[in-house]
């Protein structure tokens, strides 16, 4: 088999079997601990993913980040301002397109 | 089936139709460019269907990652989702013949619509779910789709495109902000990776980073439940 399409083999199964587990090992009874996770841990995994995502951005090399950071803020602004995603989402990337395409 | 819960599903479905079908075409566009064409971006949408994983799958794909970094990014990545089924345990338990594609095709975003637990009234509870999962992931599939096919003959380049995989997150993490009492899982999740990334680089901080979310919200657990108890 291709490699690739070897690859996607595992994303899919890696997946999978991570939405399906807690439904076979916790069939009954959910001990309060995992409850807690099951709490706590969603909002800080979001913001791990959004450190994930920047990871790569390069701050003391121009453009030292500054369409990251400005992309972002408009993401966040809009986002509290109007509390759509989609909004936000599509907005930020527009105004990330423009800056990196056109100002920097 | 009766076309009122198909309406109710729908309805229901209408705030994420747009976004995956915009981060769906960005996702096409990016496998594109990595040389992956249409039928990959199907088949990714359709057996892997995971947003963010699918958008860090590119980068495993056109770097040719091997099979145990697949698997662990994976299970980094997507760690996420064992907490969406744990909190969704009860409420799938008598969901019959649908329950393993509600299971499968629980996102972000399909579990932000159910996990409410509301139905509409006077509508099956497992066929309007079934059809709120299956619309969100055709959606999916079809951005997914186009982009791929119309990505290169759009009259503009697409260059940035990736960011939508970001703003999805900022996005989200301040959505978060504004509804919870709590902000301390939110800054331990921000900080925590924050300061992995400082220490491992850029290659090796994702395990450690959740490895430190784990424990710093293990050991707030005190603390933390004084507050308001799960309200899962």
């Amino acid at each position: 088999m291709n490699h690739a399409a070897l690859l996607v083999a595992v994303m899919a199964l890696a997946t999978a079997l991570l939405r399906f587990l807690p439904f076979l090992v916790f069939q009954k009874s959910v001990p309060p601990y995992v409850l807690y996770l099951g709490r706590v841990l969603p909002s800080a995994i979001i913001g791990m993913l959004v450190v994930y995502c920047l990871r790569s951005t390069a701050v003391f090399t121009a453009p030292f980040g500054i369409p990251e950071l400005l992309a972002a803020l408009a993401v966040v602004v809009l986002q509290v301002w109007r509390r759509s995603a989609l909004l936000s989402i599509l907005a930020g990337t527009v105004v990330y397109m423009v800056l990196i395409q056109l100002a920097f | 089936m009766k076309t009122n819960v198909i309406r109710h599903a729908f309805a229901a479905s209408l705030p994420v139709m747009a976004g995956y079908l915009v981060l769906g075409f960005g996702f096409g566009i990016l496998m594109q460019d990595a040389g992956y064409g249409v039928l990959w971006a199907f088949a990714m949408s359709l057996l892997i269907y995971a947003g963010s994983m699918q958008y860090v799958g590119v980068g495993l794909l056109s770097g040719g990652a091997s099979v145990v970094a697949t698997a662990v990014t994976t299970v980094m990545v997507n760690a996420r989702h064992l907490f969406y089924s744990i909190s969704m345990i009860e409420r799938y338990q008598d969901a019959g013949r649908c329950k393993p594609y509600l299971i499968f095709a629980l996102t972000d975003e399909t579990y932000s619509l159910l996990c409410d637990g509301s139905v509409p009234d006077g509508v099956d509870a497992n066929r309007y779910r079934l059809l709120v999962s299956a619309f969100n992931q055709s959606y999916w599939v079809l951005g997914s789709v186009l982009g791929s096919l119309l990505g290169p003959v759009l009259p503009f380049s697409t260059r940035g495109i990736e960011f939508s995989m970001t703003a999805l997150f900022i996005a989200s993490f301040t959505e978060q902000w504004l509804t919870a009492d709590d902000h301390i899982p939110a800054l331990t999740g921000l900080l925590g990776t924050l300061l992995c990334l400082l220490i491992f680089g850029a290659d090796g901080f994702l395990i450690p980073a959740m490895l430190l979310i784990t424990a710093v919200l293990t050991l707030l657990r005190g603390r933390l439940r004084s507050g308001k108890e799960a309200g899962v």
